[in-house]
Order: C-alpha cells, then structure tokens, then sequence
C-alpha cells in the first residue's frame, strides 16, 4: 500500500511539475514578446509620417509655437530618453496624459474598454453558441442537403463585409423597425439595459464572418474525429447519435475550434474599428483611428502594447483550455 | 378571466419594455433639449489650444465670448464690448465692456481679465495657434474696470474681426489653464460634461446677463463620423441636427423625408487646386494658365452633388467685396494643350496629386486628374492621412497638386506669406496687401480686395475650383440655426422649438 502511495505521490509531483514547466515557459515566452514589442511599436510611431506639434497647432501655426509645444511634450528629447520615459511610465501605470484629448490615457482606455470588450465578448460568444451547433450539424449531415445549407450560409458569411452587413442591421432593425437603437452608446452607469441592447446589432454585425469560419473548423474537425476507431467502438457497445455526437466527438473536435477561436478574439478587436464606426461606438477601435489620424502619440503606443497584452493573455487562456481538454502538451510541452 | 388578465400584463409590461428599452428618444425629450450631429470630434475644449474647426464651432460664442460678435450674416457687432472707438490712425482700439457680467464659475468680467486673455496671444513664449494674427499687437491695458485700450504697431484692418473669433475668447486667469477640459467663459451655455469619442454637453448657464432670451435647456453634440451613420441618426430620431452635414451624395435621400429641412447655405471655404509654384514646371505662369484653360467646374461641383459654387479667385461669392473672376481662363481644352506647347510641353508631363482625407478632396480628386489629362498632364493621385498632408505637402512642400478647402475667412493674405506651401511670390500682391491691412476706410478696403483677388487670378496662382457650401440638415421644428457658416460657430442663441 505505501509503495503504491509513494508512486501515486510521485506521479502526481511529476505531473504538477510539468505543468508548472509548461506555465512557466509559456509565460517567460510571453514577457520577451511583449518587451520586444515595446521596441517595435515605438519604432513604428517613430517613423509614422506627421508632426503631432502641426497637427495640433494647424496651418497658421509659427515655429516659434511649434517648438514650444514640442519641448511642452518632450518631442525634443533624444528617442533612448522618450522610450524609457515610456516604459518606466509602463512599469509603474503610468501611461501619461493624451495630446489631443488632455485626458490621462489610462482613463481613455478604460472608458473605451468598457464598450470594446463586451461587444468582442458578445460577438464572440454569439459566435460560438451558433457555430459549433451548426459545425456538429453539418459534420452529421455531411454531404446531404443540411450540410449544403450550412456550407452555402458559411460561404456567405465570409464574402460578406461585416460594416456592410452592420449597415443593413441598422437600416433594418434600427431605421424600419425601430427594435434596436440605430447606434451610439449611453453608458453604463448611465443606463446599462440599453447599453447591452446597443452591443446587440453591432456584436452580431462583427460576428458573422467568425460564424462562417469556426462553423467550417467545428464541421472539418468533428469529421476527422467521425472517423475515430473509438466512435465505432461507441457506436459498436450501442450508445445513443447524440450521445456519440457529443460526449465522444465533440470534446476532442472542439481543440481545434479553442485555438481557432482565440485568434479570431484579436481579429474581433480589429474589426471593432469599423463596426464601432458604423455604430457609433465609443469603443478603443475608434479611439485608435482617431489617435492616428490626430499623431496622438502617447495613445496610439499604450494601446498597441495594451492589445499585445491582451493578444498574450487570450493565447495563454487557450494553451490553458487546451491543457484541460488535452492533457497530452503538459508533459511533453 | 385570468388568462386574458394575465395577457393584459405582459402587453403592458412588454410595452413599457419597448418605450423604455427601444423606443427612440422622442419620449424623453422635452422641448428645450437639442441633440446636434457632428461629423469632427474637437480634441480639446480650448480654442488657444489646439486649431481645430470643431474647438471653435462648439464653444464660440456658446461658451467663450469675444470683445466683438460675428452674427449670421458675418457682421460685426458688440459682444462683451458694447462699443468701441478707432483712432484716426487705425492704431488705437478702445472698448467700452459690457457690466454685470458672469463667468460660469462666479467670477466677474473686467477689463483685467481681457487684459490677461489678450496679452496670452501675443505673449512670446505663446503656443497659441492663431498667434500669428495678434503679433500686430502692441500693448494692452486696463484703463479702468470697464475699459481696455489695445495698441497696435501698425494699422491692422482685420483686427476687430480677429478679436471677435473664437481665438480671442476672452478667458478668466483663474480657469484658463484648465479650459480643454473644463470650458469656462461667460456664453448662454456652460460646460456640463463630456465623454471622449462620443458626445459633450452643455447646459443653459442660469446667470447669463440675457438668460430669458435663452430657450434650450441642454444641448449634447453628438460625434458621429461615417456619413452613412448620420443619416441613420437622423433617421432613427437619435440626432436632431446636423449644421455641417457632410456627405451631398446622401441629401438627396434626406429631402425626401418630410421631417426634416434641408438648408444650403454658404460657408468661407474655397475649394482650390493648391499648386507648388515654386517647382518646375509650375513655376511657369503659362502652364498654370493651362491648367486654369483645362478645368471644367460644372463638372467638379457635379461630383458634389450640385452643392457648389464656382470661384475664380481666391474669395467667397457671398462677401460684398467680391468681383467675378470665372471668365479669366474659361474652361477651354484647345487653348489649354496650346499654352502647354507653348511653355514647351507639347506633350506634356507628368505630376503628382496629393490628396487629403477629407469628402470633397476625395469626390474632386479623379475628375480633376482626367480633366488635366485632356491637356497631356498624367496625375498620379496619392491618398494622405491629415497628419500626412500636413508635413509632406504643407510643411515640407513635397508637392505637385493637392486639393484643399481654405476654411478660414479672410485668408487672401496667405498669398502675400512668405515661405507658404504654394511658394507664391509676388511683389506686387505683397503691396497691394499691405494697403488692404492699412486700410482705415473699409469702402477703400473693399477695392483693394478686388484688385487683390485679379492679381491672384491672373496668376493663375492655384486652380481656384468652387466655394463650398454648408449643408445644414435638421427637424422643422427646429428655428433659428445658421444658414451660413461666416465663421466656425454653431450659435445656439438664438435657437429653439418650435411651441
């Protein structure tokens, strides 16, 4: 009996260690991404063609005032000695103060967060409540007229452009019927029932494409699954379709489907620059078209690395998901 | 009994649902409330902060008055001045102010304040944007509580006009730091909140010296970009107004619909091909000649709907200084590909056309590049963000062509500055401006002006295309909005619903 102890004991530290390995690698893994971005995207603003000092001053601007706002914002400083003034603000929170705006910058984005999120997380959860339903159902219809109808609406689903499909919302829900607002967003505190109703036309207008692709992802990867030796064993001992379609199947199909899904939550922040557009919502995808175009520094760098940031985290939830649906990576990872 | 009792309930409750959740905003909007659609959000709230139309189309004169008032028409008339006196010389400026007057913070108006918000824009180490216009300034001072003299070194025929902008709104020493933020002046309307990226909003301020002439009691500017979400707006009854509506090709659609009024007006914006006279070939008077022979203006307004009207020089139609300058190179292909012959392009060249992001640059841009290849010239177009432009076309001169709206009322005096994005240089302009900003009598200053404007015609300085026009969309209940745009300002005073 101790000896058995003693083995299981073992066998559990080993296992608790290798995932401790995986965690650590992975996250050691995510912090040199993230400092090289640091370098990257300050490059990048570097180069980005534009004097933030004219845009602000405009064409009748001196430069005797052009050079006055710019030592006012340290844009005469050496670059080594704006980048570290950056990370050493990164470091303690301190994102500073945006150009344009004059507002602190932590405060923008929170305030953009607040609309950006829900609306990615809307979209996305939207987006999993019908594809993998629909993936299952085709993958079980495979090659009958279900599963035609499922491909011809995937088909649809990414040809067509979501700002589009989100004006055709609009006009349709907003305009006619009047069922949802046209767009804009109260707030929160303001009136959090018809701030969720705002997400609503705008999470199913950027969701749609992701539909059309996690649906495909979910059919291919059930299939592959379909043809398993173990689903026959299922079937042989006399388990139920659905049984077989869901307990069987589906857990190992949907790995595939987890990783896909968390790259598809960045391309949902992305295309939130448009759908915001279309909707007129305040969210942090406006915030950076319009810290580009006003050369708002301090916003457009935050931001970026704040998406870095987030990109990081997501990946690291999905090895997480994976590791639980797969325990296989967490030894040999 | 019950089951109809029952059904009674959910009609009822999924009716207060709909009018609370879904309903759009008719309900809740008493008469004094106004929900104004804007395509340009201002960055800050301070227009000696930053040079953004939109500072100043929202706060001026709603927020920050100035000495004078420009009303509808873009006449001048008192503001927190109620008079003033000229010296004979055009040299002494004295202003009588109004009394009583209230910050909306409790702080008075005297002639100390004026005396500090004036010394700030021509202070030296001032980064006020429109510095440029108040360095003519001498001195300023507070003759007693209820007067301010302002010295100027010179004669300067535009400075009651310049003080009556929204640049020289007067401020109070004691909130003027943190005026983009927190506006805080002595208009009909303060300053009560804003989200950035969505809207702004002010509120009726109870101690303004005329508050009964007032009749709205809040006021939200709401920012709404792509043109397509603006009609939606209007449409879905989310926005009640649009002074600056910004796509002509979706009007059309709008005059349609009998809830709303859709007024052209006129605005200070001409539309011209900015050419870079300093570089070759267009340093040669005759391929600009040229290139004046080959516009076609029908054409160009038409890409805007129709919403235009055509300039030949440098100055709005609607000014009572203003002379017809559209016949001096008429639109003539034949005399155009002859003038470029006989510059010595006989098969012309090739140029680039710069282009900023902005609606009518956009519409214009390919109708004027095939109108210019008519007459042998091939038109590369380049699509720049603002910053872009800015630096590559404005600052450093990288540049062909362009086209761009010079918004600024006034502005014939940008062809008299040296080292301007056009590198125009002409002695004889430079006279004849300096005389116009001398001028002591204005009917004088008006003949100047016409002469200036041929001078700049016949220089075929830029491609002078169409004055822009303001299309205002807003319900028909609504009275009293701005047909005209004489200045960057949305005055709300004088509005109001209709009873």
């Amino acid at each position: 009996m101790g000896e058995c102890a003693d083995a299981v004991d073992r066998s559990l530290r080993r296992f608790l260690e290798g995932v401790i390995d995986f965690l650590s690698r992975r996250l050691a893994a995510a912090l040199v991404t993230l400092f090289l971005a640091t370098i990257v995207v300050f490059a990048v603003v570097e180069v980005l063609p534009g004097d933030p000092a004219l845009v602000m001053l405009g064409t009748d601007a001196r430069p005797d005032t052009l050079a006055a706002l710019r030592a006012q914002y340290g844009f005469d400083q050496p670059l080594a000695v704006q980048y570290f003034r950056w990370i050493g603000g990164l470091l303690t929170f301190d994102l500073g103060a945006s150009h344009a705006y004059g507002t602190p910058v932590a405060k923008l984005i929170g305030d953009r967060l607040a609309v950006t999120l829900p609306l990615a997380g809307l979209a996305l959860g939207w987006a999993l409540l019908v594809a993998i339903p629909l993936g299952v159902f085709a993958a079980w219809k495979q090659g009958r007229i279900g599963d035609w109808g499922v491909m011809g609406f995937t088909q649809i689903g990414i040809s067509i452009p979501n700002f589009w499909f989100g004006i055709v919302l609009v006009l349709l829900f907003a305009v006619s019927w009047q069922i949802f607002p046209a767009g804009g967003f109260p707030g929160w505190a303001e009136d959090a029932p018809r701030s969720l109703l705002s997400l609503v036309l705008p999470a199913i207008a950027l969701s749609l494409s992701e539909i059309a692709i996690l649906t495909r992802v979910t059919r291919s990867s059930m299939l592959d699954t379909l043809r398993e030796d173990y689903i026959r064993t299922a079937r042989a001992k006399g388990a139920s379709e659905s049984t077989v379609l869901f307990r069987h199947a589906l857990r190992n199909a949907l790995l595939p489907v987890t990783t896909v899904a968390g790259l598809i939550a960045g391309f949902l922040v992305a295309g939130a620059v448009i759908i915001e557009s279309v909707f007129r919502l305040p969210g942090v995808g406006q915030l950076v078209y319009d810290s580009i175009n006003n050369r708002d520094l301090a916003v457009i760098k935050n931001v970026v690395i704040l998406f870095t940031v987030l990109v990081l985290a997501v990946n690291l939830l999905v090895d997480f998901a994976q590791a639980l649906l797969d325990p296989r990576p967490r030894v040999t990872g | 009994m019950t089951v109809l009792h029952r059904r009674h309930l959910l009609g009822a409750a999924g009716a207060v649902a709909t009018v609370g959740f879904f309903g759009p905003d008719v309900w809740a909007q008493a008469k004094d409330r106004l929900v104004i659609g804007m395509s340009l959000e201002p960055p800050v709230l301070d227009p000696n902060k930053n040079a953004a139309a939109s500072i100043r189309e929202l706060t001026c004169p709603n927020v920050f008055e100035s000495l004078g008032r420009i009303d509808r028409t873009g006449a001048i008339g008192p503001g927190l001045a109620e008079s003033w006196t000229i010296s004979p010389d055009g040299k002494e400026y004295v202003f009588k102010l109004r009394t009583g007057v209230k910050f909306h913070d409790g702080e008075s108006l005297n002639a100390s304040v004026v005396k500090f918000t004036l010394d700030r824009l021509f202070a030296a180490d001032s980064a006020v944007p429109a510095k440029s216009l108040y360095t003519g300034i001498d001195k300023v001072e507070a003759v007693d509580p209820a007067t301010v003299k302002v010295t100027l070194k010179s004669p300067d025929s535009y400075l009651l006009y310049n003080l009556s902008i929204g640049d020289a709104g007067i401020m109070h020493p004691k909130s003027a730091a943190t005026n983009d933020k927190q506006p805080i002046g002595t208009g009909p309307f303060m300053f009560k909140e804003r989200k950035e990226g969505d809207s702004i909003s002010f509120a009726k301020f109870p101690g303004y010296r005329d508050a009964a002439s007032i009749k709205l009691g809040s006021v939200i500017f709401k920012v709404v970009k792509d043109p397509s979400a603006q009609v939606n707006a209007l449409l879905a009854g989310d926005v009640d107004a649009f002074p600056g509506f910004q796509a002509p090709e979706l009007v059309a659609r709008l005059k349609k619909d009998s809830r709303f009024a859709v007024v052209v007006g006129t605005t200070e914006g001409e539309v011209v091909m900015a050419t870079n006279n300093g570089k070759k070939p267009f340093n040669d008077l005759k391929v600009r000649q040229a290139m004046a022979h080959a516009i076609n203006r029908a054409e160009l307004i038409d890409a805007e709907s129709g919403f235009g009207t055509p300039i030949g020089s440098h100055f709005p139609p609607h000014n009572k200084a203003y002379v017809d300058l559209t016949g001096t190179y008429p639109f003539d292909i034949a005399k155009g590909k002859a003038l470029l012959a006989e510059a010595g392009y006989p098969n012309g060249f090739e140029a680039s056309l710069k282009l900023p992001p902005v609606g009518y640059a956009q519409r214009a841009g390919e109708v004027l590049a095939n109108q210019l290849g008519k007459i042998g010239i091939k038109v590369a177009i380049t699509q720049l963000q603002w910053p872009q432009w800015l630096s590559e076309v404005f600052k450093e001169r990288n540049y062909d062509l362009s086209i761009v709206a010079h918004t600024e009322a006034n502005d014939l005096d940008r062809y008299a500055r040296d080292g301007y994005y056009w590198a125009y240089d002409s002695a004889e302009f430079k006279a004849k401006w300096r005389e116009v900003v001398a001028a002591t009598d204005f009917a004088k200053r008006d003949e100047l002006l016409k002469d200036c404007q041929r001078i700049v015609a016949h220089d075929a300085v830029n491609g002078f295309l169409y004055q822009l026009a303001k299309i205002g969309v807003w319900k028909k209940e609504l009275v009293g909005m701005w047909e005209n745009a004489p200045t960057p300002s949305t005055d709300l005073s004088g509005v109001s619903w209709k009873a």
